[in-house]
């Protein structure tokens, strides 16, 4: 009885090709995506995160795409584009072969009804800031005017688009390679469900219908989503690719085995434990990117004691970035001294942040705790996840010793941790902020008062009003003098501590070509190809 | 009264010629003892980070190694050991008050009372326990003292069954018939003569309860949802261990190891303890 | 009988109406809502979803549509997954995680009878102890850690099954269904030795072998019919259980069964989602309670439940 267990083991087991996926997929050309958590949907309206971002960027296109190297955007659905002299009203050229895939010309009334469904409240889409830059379109959203018209979108005719802003806006280029501000397809959202009907099924396989180089083929929930390349494309000559498959994987161990099984061409991250210094050289398929993102810690300065800007130094200068970066997290990170991470769009910011133990004691004592010990506890609350354990907990020593203060350490699940946040029940809590367009202002523009992303507490005028100014300010060098002086007022008053810049981690496979690191981590798939040498 | 005392005196041989639940005996005093002067015995405080060490294999400083942040695996074993055993046995006392009493009084009142209170135990049986624990845990944040209750409220169902059965089998035998005619109290009869039958199934069931707690437990510190850090009981270093197993694998096999054997010990101890009590099974 | 069953289905749903009203209030204690995001929501947004979900109406209100609801099996959207119904994502993730638990009670009865027969027949000697001891590795071992163990061992050290998936590579789901298994093996093993070692003391038992009929035969065609009553009246809460406690193997082995699901939606606060998969699996551990029991009274008439 027990030979016939393992004889039907092994016939389970089957005899295995030698081949894997990745093998075939040489001459198939399909990629294979290791893509993170299941996709909460497919509208452009209505999701929020990066696996979504991911799939958009094959299925949708907007008005400009972000550049696959870094820097200036690209033509998007828009060909080219003109700015007025007061850098107020952009006219944009839509492609002349633009079209959805099912056939339909891409025009500019598509673009101004898909902003009017973004901007309608009750579809409750949670990024329509992103277009409060548009005259009026925030004061539509929030029920102050009732007529879409009025709103600063028109179209001039059907391959020309007029928007006005309330005000020069330097990065409202960069700002449109984000999909809030992406069409939909006017006949088949309404065809299956209301222009705000959060729970229409416009998005699934066989209905969804889009401008990218892309389209929908079969999503199987919790398995695996196909896209196949859309020969309708306006620049389809250049897509390479036939299919792609984005594997929902979010256990990183297991995305990892299947990179070394060759069933991923791409990891969506690797563990940070399998990190080393010299990762790189040891296993080639490892990249490791600069990535617009910052690891921080909020400083609650409601709190009595947090109120003081000595303090907050204090805090901030007892953490030794440096071995946080080598030994906690160990991939790559990169020390931060400012919030804004260095080489955004040619921002190179010059605050600094000294790790001095002397000073940030004396700074204590100034602020008038003689010894670490007449200092009140202070909490850490963190999110549950091992990387910001282990950051908190060595933060949490650094404080102990150098500062002789007691530190306790809570972590809660992500939303009580996130509803703490919101409504202040936190002394200091860890954060990290991801750029959404590659221009400064979308790090410091989130500190400025009565932002919701600010959650410190910390209302500076003089901030606001060097932001306002930057803001209007149309020439980039005269602009980032601006936003410079605004950095170094954030780090002077430390309501943030910054900890590290953050990088991308993943495993790329060696047939992928045309796949370029930039800071937005933004891989249009259009220009992906899969060769082997 | 000298009918109880052979009955133990039976069951006491017959553990231990059970060399297994002998064995297992063994080795939890040991861990008991172990946990219990943890902070005298182990060399290093569980949370002393020493991050220019990072993890490192077994040697001479690290009897059995380092983690990723340099803290001790030894000591962090034994108070681990703290934690875990604690853990296994508050949530078990609290399933055993529950449930000892529920089943005593269902059992021993009969009639409407048992019908209700055992309908209560057959609609809260039919519940899916892990789910509530999850959200409960998921809620309430991670407080020690709601884990040792939620646990607890899990196990007590069975403990309840099994003891009002117990007591309805007693409860015809003549002595506690003759004890009601000489008009013993309710108290007494409780005291004297139920307690002391009952508690034979109870330590067993007791015993296996333990290991199924800190199994609980432990799962639920794998989920992210059991014991604060720095504080860290054997599951969270099952957790820890699991992430590195391919790099740092003495992570994985010590607290794995201690934690198996520990279980393996309870088990065995009490599966020796249902042996030796129960005459039915014997040859 | 027939009177105790129906008082049990009876029964069986004000313990579903229960559970699904407990949880309901339960999950809106909860700190933390369903649309709570790094990118914090403004006050407008967060009004405009909670309209968008009912969630605006008062609470007596938004219980009362959605028990309405339920009696026509209408468990609501999910949060989470805009434009996917509960009972779309539930359908999708039963199959799956019915498949993880048929294949892991097989294993686990398997094991389990096997160890537990030949341990009640060799009572007290090493073939009592050993296969007891491989069955126990079930209860001594946690799941989330033999799980990786044999991954590490079969999966990559000698790259026999794949680490990964369920239904996508051939062998796949071996792993993941030895894993889960061997949790249950040990209870019925357990089981299993303990209702032998009781039907193999009993009178018939003695005459048989009087009768000179092969211990074979002895075991296999008069004892284990009644050795085995113990493990068939386990079998309904062990697939019970096996539904629940799926999740931590199918976290590990990436399975879209419906235990991550329901782990899933109680960290995202998914409300509606987290209802649908509570109502269900209390559901599936009452009607499996409920089978298993009438099994066990058909196979054995004289045994009534205490």
């Amino acid at each position: 009885m027990r030979y016939s267990f393992l004889f039907i083991i092994l016939l389970l087991i089957g005899c295995s090709s030698g081949t894997t996926p990745v093998d075939d997929a040489v001459k198939a050309k399909i990629l294979h995506y290791g893509n993170g958590t299941e996709p909460q949907g497919l509208d452009p309206h209505i999701v929020t995160g990066v696996p979504e971002h991911h799939l958009l960027l094959a299925l949708c296109e907007g008005l400009t795409s972000s550049n696959p190297r870094g820097g200036e955007s690209l033509p998007g659905s828009a060909a080219s584009w003109d700015i007025s002299d007061d850098g107020k009203v952009y006219t944009f050229y839509l492609q002349e072969n633009g079209k959805w895939s099912n056939g339909d010309e891409v025009t500019a009334e598509d673009y101004v009804w898909s902003w009017q469904r973004i901007l309608t409240p009750s579809l409750g889409s949670q990024y329509p800031d992103m277009l409060y830059y548009v005259q009026n379109a925030e004061e539509f959203h929030n029920g102050t005017i009732d007529d879409f018209s009025n709103v600063g979108v028109k179209a001039l005719d059907s391959k020309t688009l007029e928007v006005t802003l309330k005000e020069p806006t330097p990065f409202f280029l960069g700002l449109l390679s984000h999909y809030s501000t992406w069409p939909v397809h006017k006949p088949t959202v309404l065809k299956h469900g209301t222009i705000d009907d959060r729970n229409g099924q416009w998005t699934r396989p066989g209905n969804f219908v889009c401008n990218g180089p892309f389209n929908l083929k079969t999503w199987e929930l919790n398995k695996k989503i196909v896209v196949d390349k859309n020969p309708l494309y306006w620049d389809a000559d250049i897509v390479e690719l036939n299919e792609i498959h984005f594997y929902p994987i979010s256990n990183e161990m297991t995305e990892e085995r299947m990179f070394r099984a060759g069933q991923l061409h791409v990891t969506s991250t690797f563990p940070s434990n399998k990190c080393e210094p010299n990762i790189q050289e040891i296993n080639p398929n490892i990249k490791i990117h600069p990535y617009m993102g910052t690891y921080f810690y909020r400083f609650n300065t409601a709190n009595e004691a947090l109120d003081d800007v000595r303090v907050r130094k204090a805090l901030a200068y007892s953490i030794d970035r440096q071995k946080i970066v080598e030994s906690v997290t160990r991939c790559g990170q990169i020390p931060a001294y400012s919030f804004t991470p260095p080489g955004s769009n040619g921002f190179y910011p010059d605050t600094k942040i000294p790790y001095d133990v002397d000073l940030a004691r004396n700074l204590l004592k100034e602020a008038g705790y003689d010894s670490g010990e007449e200092f009140p506890v202070l909490e850490i609350l963190f999110n549950t996840s091992e990387g910001h354990r282990k950051v908190a907990l060595a933060i949490q020593q650094m404080w102990q010793q150098n500062l002789g203060i007691n530190v306790e350490l809570v972590n809660q699940d992500w939303k009580v941790y996130l509803s703490r946040e919101m409504i202040g029940d936190f002394q200091v809590s860890r954060a990290g902020w991801i750029g959404d367009y590659e221009d400064p202002n979308t790090f410091l523009d989130t500190m400025r008062p009565n932002r919701g992303n600010n959650k410190t507490r910390w209302d500076n005028y003089e901030f606001d009003g060097l932001l306002a100014k930057a803001n209007a300010t149309l020439d980039q060098e005269e602009r980032y003098e601006i936003l410079m002086e605004a950095e170094r007022l954030l780090i002077d008053e430390m309501p943030i501590a910054p900890i590290y810049t953050y990088v991308r981690v993943y495993q790329l496979h060696e047939d992928v070509k045309g796949w370029y690191p930039n800071i937005l981590s933004h891989h249009h798939p259009k220009y992906i190809r899969i060769e082997r040498d | 009264m000298s009918q109880s005392s052979s009955l133990w005196s039976d069951a006491i041989r017959r553990l231990f010629k059970n060399k297994a639940a002998v064995a297992g005996a063994i080795v939890l005093v040991v861990l008991i003892v172990l946990a219990a002067f943890a902070p005298w015995i182990a060399p290093y405080p569980y949370a002393y980070q020493n991050l220019d060490l990072g993890a490192s294999p077994p040697s001479s400083a690290h009897l059995l190694g380092t983690d990723v942040l340099g803290r001790d695996l030894l000591s962090r074993i034994l108070y681990g050991a703290r934690i875990s055993l604690l853990v296994g046995f508050i949530a078990t006392t609290v399933a055993l008050l529950i449930g000892v009493s529920w089943g005593i009084i269902a059992g021993y009142a009969g009639g409407k009372v048992d019908s209700v209170m055992m309908r209560i135990v057959d609609i809260l049986y039919g519940l899916p326990f892990i789910i509530f624990i999850i959200l409960l845990m998921v809620i309430f944040g991670r407080n020690l003292w709601l884990l040792f209750l939620a646990i607890g409220a899990v196990e007590w169902l069975t403990m309840a069954r099994i003891v009002r059965a117990q007591v309805l089998s007693l409860k015809n035998q003549e002595f506690v018939l003759a004890a009601q005619a000489m008009g013993v109290s309710n108290f007494a009869m409780f005291r004297r003569h139920l307690l002391p039958n009952i508690l034979g199934p109870v330590a067993v069931y007791a015993t296996l309860t333990i290991p199924q707690v800190m199994l609980l437990e432990s799962f639920l510190s794998f989920l992210g949802l059991g014991i604060q850090p720095p504080m860290s009981s054997w599951g969270t270093l099952i957790k820890d261990g699991v992430e590195s197993m391919e790099e740092y694998s003495w992570l994985l096999i010590y607290p794995g190891l201690t934690f198996t054997i520990t279980l393996f010990a309870l088990n065995f101890f009490g599966d020796g303890l249902r042996d030796a009590l129960d005459p039915k099974t014997s040859e | 009988m027939l009177g105790i069953f129906l008082r049990r289905i009876l029964l069986a749903i004000p313990v579903l109406i229960a559970v699904a009203s407990i949880t309901f209030f339960l999950v809106r204690l909860a700190p933390g809502g369903p649309f709570d995001a790094d990118k914090a929501v403004s006050e407008q947004v967060l009004k405009n979803l909670n309209e968008a979900y009912n969630l605006n109406a008062p609470l007596s209100e938004q219980y009362f549509d959605y028990m309405t609801g339920i009696l026509v099996g209408d468990f609501g959207p999910s949060f989470r997954f805009p434009g996917r119904s509960v009972t779309e994502l539930i359908m999708t993730g039963l199959p799956v995680t019915f498949e993880l638990a048929i294949y892991s009670m097989l294993i686990a009865l398997f094991i389990g009878i096997l160890s537990g027969v030949t341990a009640a027949l060799k009572r007290n000697t090493f073939l009592d102890y050993i296969p007891m001891s491989i069955a126990m590795i079930g209860i001594c071992v946690p799941t989330f850690l033999l799980g990786p163990l044999l991954v590490l061992i079969f999966g990559i050290n000698l790259e026999l099954l794949p680490v990964s998936g369920w239904g996508q590579l051939p062998g796949d789901k071996i792993l993941p269904s030895l894993t889960l298994g061997f949790a249950y093996a040990a209870y019925i093993a357990r089981l299993s030795r303990g209702g032998m070692l009781e039907i193999l003391n009993q009178d018939f038992i003695r005459t048989a072998r009087a009768k000179g009929l092969s211990e074979k035969m002895v075991v296999i065609k008069h004892a284990m019919q009644g050795g085995l009553i113990p493990v068939v009246s386990f079998l309904g809460p062990a697939v019970a259980g096996l539904l629940a406690g799926s999740f931590v193997v199918e976290t590990i082995f990436q399975i879209p069964g419906l235990g991550r699901f329901y782990v899933e939606a109680a960290f995202n606060r998914d409300y509606t989602m987290i209802l649908g998969t509570t109502i269900f699996f209390s559901f599936m551990i009452v009607f499996f309670n409920l089978l298993s029991d009438i099994v066990a009274l058909w196979l054995n008439p004289r045994s009534r439940d205490t």
